[in-house]
């Protein structure tokens, strides 16, 4: 609900798309005022030389694309196990106590270790190559995915519980009934902050002498001080990220268009 | 209705010396005390009494969602040892099922007694309809007032076909109006199809509408401090307050629930 609704007739009479289309308009026009300036032109190179470093990524180094595959492949698998994992996880910590009385506090310890700490101890642990790549990454989403999950699981309404329980449900009806549809707000939450978790741990998983992949490209091409094909690798790290939201929210209208939702 | 011919009914639920403590961070609290009633089959019993009293307790007793520390519920003879189906339970917060359709959270009790689809569907139907919401079969119940949300309830409810109907404060949170045309729905629906009813309430007057006998609750601890025949014959409706006997059990009734009030106040 707008608070400021009256006032705020004429920002609805604009369609969304309009809108996004202004917010590029002034992204360009910022990036290219920062581009102007001495000291922000280093690091804010014209556009148009950012967007045909790409030729040069692509063609001439022929390295590209290999990135995008060789990134979404870790992500991916790592998100998947992360996901996994953590859901289960989640629920039985919310369904036996001593099991989350164990396990909650290491969750919320190594949560807010940076995974960049922990890459060299998986790559002695693992070796190189894919595998501490995916480790890390599963490792950072199986906590957001879990800690997401278990706040939803203990917050589901008492009463829904205790109305299945006088409609005749046991214990795994109860669970498949009620409490897993009650959750599933949160999973989806639970999905759309491990993905953001898993991309940005990308660079920190990529640091365990990957051969290929957006984030050691990111880490290469800043050594090598090529601004250009750097800021167009970290525009593309974020229009993944923006794509994996979208597709998110076309399952989430579908799978919780019963919530009572606020419209923001 | 006369004494002795009540006593001749089947008894359906007996609750015996029932008491249940809670022991908290801050102490035991004895929620109910020494509690003893029979309820007979097809009465329709309302609960009143100060909040704390521990009606609700009791209703949770008797639902098997919560044991009591000591004594014992019965129906049937049978002591209560976990829910059952036999006893249907309204929530004042009406517990719908959000992500169900009115449809499907009627039909939610009957798909776990497995019935055959087309039956479910049928019995479904049949007590939508009864509270009147066939338009709504496919809505969600956000999109429900506060009154159709508790309809949905009562009609997922009665679609078990407990033989029991236990209500706490189910038209609480609704306004005076809705909650007046529900009384009068419930009555109507009570008057057709017999049941047992235990009805939690904090209004007096929906009390004595409603109830054959009405119980009175002292707080702290809780315990049963009267129980008033009320002998209006039914069918009864709104005009049925308009009775001198209504007001005179009402006044005779509400200074009662007053007095438990101060004394909790104190």
């Amino acid at each position: 609900m707008n608070v400021k609704k009256k006032k705020a007739d004429w920002v609805s009479k604009i369609p969304k798309w309009a809108w996004l289309l202004i917010s590029l308009v002034v992204a360009i026009a910022f990036w290219t005022l920062l581009s102007l300036g001495e000291k922000t032109s280093r690091a804010f190179p014209p556009l148009l030389e950012v967007f045909s470093s790409y030729t040069k990524m692509a063609v001439d180094r022929d390295v590209f694309w290999g990135d995008v595959a060789s990134s979404l492949t870790s992500a991916g698998i790592g998100f998947l196990l992360g996901f996994v994992i953590g859901v289960p996880v989640a629920f039985l910590m919310a369904w036996y106590r001593p099991f989350r009385f164990i396990v909650e506090p290491w969750i919320q310890f190594v949560r807010n270790i940076p995974p960049l700490a922990y890459v060299p101890l998986v790559v002695i642990a693992v070796g190189v190559g894919r595998t501490p790549q995916i480790v890390v990454i599963c490792l950072a989403t199986f906590l957001t995915i879990c800690i997401t999950v278990f706040q939803g699981v203990i917050n589901v309404d008492e009463t829904l519980i205790k109305a299945a329980r006088v409609l005749g449900a046991n214990d795994t009806l109860l669970f498949v009934r009620v409490i897993f549809p009650a959750t599933t707000p949160f999973i989806i939450t639970a999905i759309r902050l491990g993905i953001s978790v898993a991309l940005t741990t990308l660079i920190a998983a990529e640091s365990t002498g990957a051969t290929a992949g957006l984030g050691m490209r990111i880490r290469a091409l800043s050594s090598s001080f090529e601004v250009e094909p750097m800021m167009l690798y970290i525009i593309v790290v974020g229009i993944i990220g923006m794509a994996a939201e979208k597709i998110l929210k076309f399952f989430e209208r579908r799978l919780t268009a019963w919530q009572e939702k606020r419209e923001i | 209705m006369a004494g002795e011919a009540r006593d001749l009914r089947k008894i359906k639920v007996q609750i015996k010396d029932v008491e249940k403590v809670y022991e908290g961070r801050n102490g035991r609290t004895v929620a109910l005390n020494g509690v003893n009633l029979d309820i007979y089959d097809n009465e329709f019993i309302c609960v009143v009494g100060p909040s704390g009293c521990g009606k609700s307790t009791l209703l949770n007793i008797i639902a098997g969602l919560h044991e009591p520390t000591a004594g014992e519920v019965l129906v049937d003879g049978v002591k209560v040892e976990g829910t059952g189906v036999d006893r249907g339970v309204v929530f004042q917060q009406y517990a719908l099922f959000p992500w169900l359709t009115v449809k499907k959270n009627v039909e939610f009790g009957l798909r776990i007694k497995k019935l055959p689809k087309e039956e479910q569907e049928a019995i479904a139907m049949k007590y939508i309809k009864m509270v009147g919401l066939e338009k709504f079969v496919n809505a969600y119940p956000k999109e429900l007032s506060g009154g159709m949300k508790q309809r949905v309830a009562i009609a997922r409810a009665y679609a078990v076909n407990p033989s029991i109907l236990l209500m706490d404060e189910p038209f609480g949170a609704l306004d005076a109006q809705t909650r007046t045309q529900l009384q009068t729905e419930l009555l109507r629906t009570w008057e057709e199809e017999q049941k047992t009813c235990f009805f939690i309430t904090h209004d007096v007057e929906e009390a004595i509408l409603l109830a054959s006998r009405v119980v009175v609750m002292s707080a702290r601890p809780g315990r049963i401090k009267e129980v008033i025949d009320i002998n209006i014959p039914y069918p009864r409706n709104q005009e049925t307050k308009m009775l001198p006997e209504f007001t005179e059990l009402k006044n005779y009734i509400w200074g009662m629930v007053y007095k438990e009030y101060l004394e909790v106040q104190k």
